[in-house]
């Protein structure tokens, strides 16, 4: 098995009162693509910026391609390569401009001009920052990412705010760069990203990491059940909704009953006949296959996005 | 020193493609020479010579209102935070931010002495040497400036207020504007602990007198090192990130940099030099003779200029 090439040992960050990271540990081997999952103020970000050098850490220990980020951040930078979240460059730089100027920053560096076509951004070579559109304003910061040719890239929330047609054109880049074997540490909030993308995941909640594994141990940790969600006229306890024949959990949230089913038929019609039986009614009914968010929802009793 | 070298280019390179930089740069100081030059000295060479110095110290002055607005841009846009995860130093983002200003400066400022000489017969390739002295470390020094207001302030909004604070008194109680001579004694002595003031009166004697640098070298060197003082502030102070709200305890470093010219402050108001000077200067505008010597200091030109109020400052003297 390949040594990890970045290691966080029980890593914590306070910004005043308030404990952001509270003990995070984990482990990235080389070539691999390592998601962190959770929630808006998870403390993916403030984990990840511990790691490129952006902030210190105010306890714990981490290794980054064998540099301590809080001590050796300027030999750092030269070994890792990162797309920041709410970053931006100049209006009035132009696209090659920007490749060039990072470029020249790096004791080692690609030729800006093979990361213009592998970005498809030949067309807009010329065009200044402000004239390009969200995704190929993402593409440029990938390409400016990947432009010292790094030992590993820190991707924070790629395609956040970027419409799905976008997004998909960015997980083919990063699927690109996991067929070359790139180590990448990605956070996210989307439960697709992650599946797709990620070769393991740390699910991060409230500084910690509640549950870590590839997604397919973590959906079959919590027992690959098929998720049921349903609005009714008439509200009813989950306690009894949970004790319905093929249910084997059901939580309230956000004025929908979601049902945790080992068999998705059998608690279906159970529903239907204790609805009748209580004169009540399906609003509406939907059924999703097991994902990380039912993970998430298991083991916080919340949903991703809330 | 590549990415000191290579931000300095880039900097230079975003400023000639805004528009708003040709108003600032060009259009607003041409706007002040023509004025100053055609319009309050009338053309007559000798007042043109006097008011030269202040339009140029104007100008240089001029930066740290740029550079501040544009780093706090940068900032708030997430701009800064881009260069921080790559190998770039804060005292490299600082250093490219100045150095470009000076480069954008000073073909400004020679073309100010061109048309100067060209148009009002006030020939000034004598003093050249002194003059780009002085607007070298007065771009720099009036730069970090802009540097620090950066680095203390949080939003575009405050550093706006802070600019204007400190922009009004440094152009209306240096002489920039209202030659000192003018100005009440009181404003005189409060006008003495400005770095503008300094400027102000060595452009003036430079270009009037052709005066060598050798004999501004008073001013040369609280420039120098307040310039040195407010830069290494704004590399400590200086924040990549716009959540990283300074505390407040930190704007006192503001304070610090008043510190050299506090003490200039206080040693020219009992030697009173640069007030005589000033008064010499002005005087000169009513044709009078130079009635103290300084060291490398030229008789200045005789002059054809009318000014009332230089010979009722003259009239007192006698």
């Amino acid at each position: 098995m390949p040594e990890p090439v970045l290691r966080v040992e029980n890593l914590i960050k306070r910004y005043g009162d308030v404990e952001a990271v509270r003990g995070v540990s984990f482990s990235v081997r080389e070539g691999e693509v390592f998601g962190l999952l959770g929630p808006n103020g998870a403390g993916k970000t403030s984990t990840i910026e511990i790691l490129e050098g952006l902030r210190n850490a105010d306890g714990g220990t981490a290794v980054v391609c064998g540099y301590d980020p809080g001590k050796q951040a300027d030999a750092l930078k030269h070994e890792i390569g990162a797309a920041l979240q709410s970053t931006a460059l100049p209006d009035k730089m132009r696209v090659m401009e920007a490749l060039k100027l990072f470029a020249s920053f790096y004791k080692r560096h690609r030729q800006p001009e093979e990361l213009i076509n592998r970005f498809g951004l030949e067309e807009k070579r010329n065009a200044f920052y402000s004239q390009l559109s969200g995704g190929q304003k993402q593409r440029l910061a990938l390409a400016i990412a990947l432009i010292n040719d790094p030992k590993v890239v820190f991707l924070d929330e790629p395609t956040a705010g970027l419409d799905p047609q976008v997004r998909r054109e960015i997980y083919d880049i990063i699927e690109e760069l996991k067929r070359d074997k790139k180590t990448i540490v990605l956070t996210t909030h989307y439960i697709e990203e992650a599946e797709r993308l990620c070769d393991r995941v740390a699910i991060i909640d409230h500084g910690k990491v509640i549950s870590m594994g590839t997604p397919q141990e973590l959906k079959q940790a919590s027992g690959d059940k098929t998720r049921i969600e349903v609005r009714l006229t008439k509200p009813e306890s989950d306690a009894t909704l949970k004790n319905l024949e093929g249910v084997h959990d059901c939580r309230a949230l956000n004025g929908a009953y979601v049902l945790h089913c080992q068999r998705p038929p059998q608690a279906i019609v159970a529903l239907v006949k204790h609805l009748e039986t209580q004169n009540n009614e399906l609003v509406s009914l939907e059924i999703f296959t097991p994902s990380l968010e039912d993970v998430f929802i298991e083991l916080t009793g919340r949903r991703l996005r809330d | 020193m590549t990415n000191l070298i290579t931000l300095t280019g880039m900097r230079v390179r975003l400023a000639l493609r805004n528009k708003m930089f040709f108003f600032f740069s060009i259009v607003m100081p041409f706007g002040f020479f023509f004025l100053w030059l055609g319009v309050f000295a009338k053309g007559i060479p000798a007042a043109c010579a006097f008011y030269l110095g202040p339009v140029v110290a104007f100008n240089v002055m001029g930066s740290f209102w740029g550079l501040s607005a544009t780093l706090v841009m940068f900032r708030e846009q997430g701009i800064l935070r881009r260069f921080h995860v790559a190998p770039v130093s804060a005292a490299d983002m600082l250093g490219s931010s100045v150095i470009a200003n000076f480069a954008l400066t000073l073909p400004t400022v020679l073309a100010e002495l061109l048309f100067a000489s060209l148009v009002f017969h006030v020939h000034t390739l004598a003093s050249l040497p002194g003059i780009l002295i002085l607007v070298a470390v007065g771009t720099i020094s009036f730069g970090s400036l802009g540097l620090v207001i950066a680095s203390v302030t949080n939003t575009m909004q405050e550093t706006q207020i802070l600019n204007q604070l400190l922009w009004l008194p440094l152009i209306f109680l240096s002489g920039a504007t209202i030659p000192l001579a003018y100005l009440n004694t009181t404003v005189q002595r409060v006008g003495l602990f400005l770095p503008a003031t300094y400027l102000v009166n060595a452009l003036q004697q430079t270009i009037v007198y052709s005066a060598s640098p050798w004999s501004r070298y008073v001013e040369i060197a609280s420039l120098i090192c307040w310039m040195l003082l407010t830069f290494f502030l704004s590399v400590q102070l200086f924040r990549w990130e716009p959540e990283a709200k300074i505390p407040r305890k930190a704007k006192l470093y503001v304070a610090a940099t008043a510190i050299p010219f506090l003490l200039l402050g206080i040693v020219e108001n009992r030697s009173d030099r640069v007030l005589r000077e000033a008064k010499d200067a002005f005087i000169s505008l009513s044709g009078a003779p130079r009635s103290s010597s300084s060291p490398g200091v030229k008789p200045g030109p005789p002059s054809t200029a009318t000014n009332p109020k230089a010979k009722e400052v003259s009239d007192d003297r006698k």
